[in-house]
């Protein structure tokens, strides 16, 4: 293998795992840019995703698995909304955020009792664990591209839904002026719900279409929140283009870190660039200073 | 009455009801009941091991007491969970040995709790025979404590002395983050140099690790290299099949005992196929010869906890079940249940055929399992097989 095909190699490498941490890093996006709160049960959306398509891959064909996996965490997500962050408003936006953490952990026992400790992962949706493409010398599973693929498409639709839809407009009024959408007759309440019911199902999207590749179980969503998060704060809190940019950069710092130093300080590598980058942009790549409408999509 | 007055009151009564209690105890010392404490991980992070172990302990006990006990004893298994917790292994460990007096205390399901409480039963004169691995649990040797998993460096003795009939030479190591992976690092790079073995790329991966293609180009691209020696008890055992196949490398991938778990093969799927590894004889129980000396006993335990508990046995459960089995063949032989006259059994029991292997003891070997205690095993179709070179 010459110099450019593992350059090749390593940035579709870090390109794949970083596509995962820009989907959980838009969702702590949706979710902030609507309630303020940053939601660190995000990765076990993920992880929920995974787990509910494949147990369901058992009795329905995968594509009705995946389908029927993103609907249910959506509900769950609009149920969280519904039943703790409704009732809950008037505390501060602290408090929620460790109810957050709270619920994440909830969410990860919830699991353990409801499937078990062990890994299981959905089957392969084109060829299996051994087949791979070669593109440009470079070696890929054919899932990757599905990963690729899935996130992008997420992504777009996501991005047309906030900006040519009259309900996508309504959210992103909701979180640049609260009180001004309420008096155009917006209803925030339902707004916010939508955000997390949205923000769950690109979750357990991403959770089914990472699922062959990284597998699945009850632990995997705290790790996943945690690098989602550096991803958000790396491009910047309130954009999701941001929050994708920054994804996919956290991934490729990685693996460029695993090309020059052992494989064990890719972790260092990767927060060591973000702490730098705070120093010099406190809000982030692409983030605005507070004060002047950080939550504008 | 004050509440000072009612505590004191209380305790009185406890003391009363102490004194009273202790004079059958002191008359009847541990005799006509064997009794045996085990300490296990049941939950938490090792329960992999220890939930497999309480569950072959019990039915151990069980059986034998069914069928009348041994030479008329009756055992008495006391299991406590350690949920993986070294103080919890501690205070359990002190409540056996104090409280309940035991003979012996099988487990613990690991080796850093082993270590805990290694002294606090050698002191106390109390069996302990460890279901862990690790080779300081009876190196150096302590009179009271044995241990019944295989050493990890039979596992790496096999996989390089595999290497050199192969002729390979320039190999790759990745180990997990975990306990198992530090000390399997450290073991592994040791013995490659007795066994003439250039180590040309050396890398740890997070034992949460999701994708490794980035470690494995790394790998790939290092020169020469002939093989990769994987070592972790971590699901990435999976996941570094899979990207190794999906990159296009096509040499041998060896990994330790720890991956000899179906749940890895499915999940490695096709990916699987061709991985070598060294493991119990329990996975390929039925390839076995009828005239191999661990024949009989794999079968019964396989069909015994198959049928009990509608899950496929593991090699751990096979570390409990022998603990317990040489307990009770040491009471057997010492006619007795002192713990000097049963450990002096257990010290010249030779060939004692368990699930694990062949346990032959000795004053300087508390271990006593050689390298035949593995199997140098190879997936195909998806199932484990004897390797066939």
């Amino acid at each position: 293998m010459d110099a450019d095909h593992l350059a090749l190699q390593y940035l579709l490498s870090g390109i794949t795992k970083g596509s995962i941490y820009a989907v959980v890093a838009i969702g702590f996006n949706l979710i902030y840019s609507a309630t303020g709160v940053l939601n660190f049960a995000q990765g076990e959306f993920v992880m929920l995703g995974g787990m509910v398509a494949v147990t369901l891959a058992a009795f329905v064909p995968l594509p009705v698995a995946v389908t029927g996996a993103v609907l249910l965490v959506t509900i769950v997500g609009c149920a969280l909304e519904l039943v703790f962050f409704r009732r809950l408003r008037r505390h501060s936006v602290l408090h929620l955020v460790i109810i957050t953490i709270g619920l994440s952990i909830v969410i990860q026992e919830a699991a353990l009792h409801i499937w078990d400790e062990k890994v299981r992962s959905l089957p392969y949706f084109t060829g299996n664990e051994a087949s791979s493409i070669q593109l440009a010398g470079a070696s890929i599973s054919p899932q990757v591209l599905w990963v690729l693929g899935t996130v992008g498409l997420a992504v777009l639709a996501l991005h047309l839904f906030l900006r040519r839809t009259l309900t996508g407009q309504a959210m992103r009024a909701c979180s640049a002026q609260p009180e001004a959408a309420m008096l155009a007759g917006i209803n925030l309440n339902n707004m916010r719900t939508l955000a997390f019911g949205l923000s769950a199902g690109l979750g357990a999207l991403a959770g089914c279409v990472i699922s062959p590749i990284t597998m699945t179980h009850y632990e995997m969503g705290a790790p996943l929140a945690i690098k989602g998060f550096a991803a958000a704060i790396l491009g910047g809190l309130g954009n999701p283009t941001a929050a994708l940019v920054g994804g996919l950069l956290v991934g490729i710092l990685e693996a460029a870190s695993v090309s020059v130093l052992p494989a064990a300080y890719n972790d260092v590598t990767a927060f060591a660039v973000l702490l730098a980058v705070l120093f010099i942009r406190p809000h982030g790549l692409w983030g605005k200073p507070a004060g002047e409408s950080v939550r504008e999509h | 009455m004050n509440i000072i007055s009612k505590i004191l009151a209380g305790q009185l009564c406890c003391l009363a009801l102490a004194a009273l209690s202790s004079l059958p105890l002191a008359a009847a010392p541990r005799d006509n009941v064997i009794k045996v404490g085990a300490l296990f991980s049941v939950t938490g992070p090792a329960a992999f091991l220890g939930a497999p172990e309480a569950k072959t302990a019990q039915m151990i006990a069980d059986k034998i007491n069914a069928a009348g006990g041994v030479d008329g004893r009756k055992i008495q298994l006391i299991i406590k969970d350690t949920a993986g917790s070294p103080e919890k292994t501690v205070s359990f460990a002190r409540q056996l040995i104090e409280e309940e007096r035991v003979l012996a205390i099988i487990g613990p399901s690991t080796s850093g709790e082993t270590m805990q409480i290694k002294n606090l039963c050698e002191e106390n004169q109390t069996l302990l025979i460890s279901c862990a691995a690790a080779e300081v649990i009876v190196k150096p040797v302590a009179k009271y404590v044995f241990k019944t998993a295989q050493n990890d460096s039979a596992a790496i003795a096999w996989i390089y002395r595999h290497m050199r009939d192969k002729n390979i030479s320039r190999i790759a190591i990745l180990t997990s983050n975990d306990g198992f992976g530090v000390a399997g690092k450290k073991q592994l790079e040791d013995a490659a140099k007795a066994a003439g073995l250039e180590i040309v790329a050396n890398e740890v991966y997070d034992k949460q690790a999701t994708d490794l293609t980035d470690i494995l180009t790394k790998v790939k691209s290092a020169a020469g290299v002939q093989a990769v020696v994987n070592w972790s008890i971590v699901p990435a055992q999976s996941i570094v099949a899979k990207n190794m196949r999906q990159l296009g490398m096509n040499i041998p991938l060896y990994q330790s005992h720890g991956f000899g778990n179906r749940k890895y093969v499915e999940q490695a799927g096709v990916a699987a196929e061709g991985i070598l590894f060294p493991a119990s004889r329990l996975l390929v129980a039925h390839e076995l010869p009828d005239s191999h000396p661990q024949k009989a006993v794999l079968t019964a335990y396989l069909k015994d906890y198959e049928t009990q508990f509608k899950e496929e046995a593991s090699a751990f459960g096979g570390y409990a079940h022998d603990a317990l089995m040489l307990v009770i063949e040491g009471v057997r032989r010492a006619q007795s249940t002192d713990p000097a006259k049963v450990r002096d059994a257990l010290e010249k029991l030779k060939n004692f055929v368990g699930v694990t292997g062949t346990f032959s003891f000795s004053p300087m070997d508390h271990g006593g399992l050689g390298l035949d205690a593995f199997e140098m095993l190879t997936v195909k179709d998806g199932k484990f097989t004897i390797y066939k070179p």
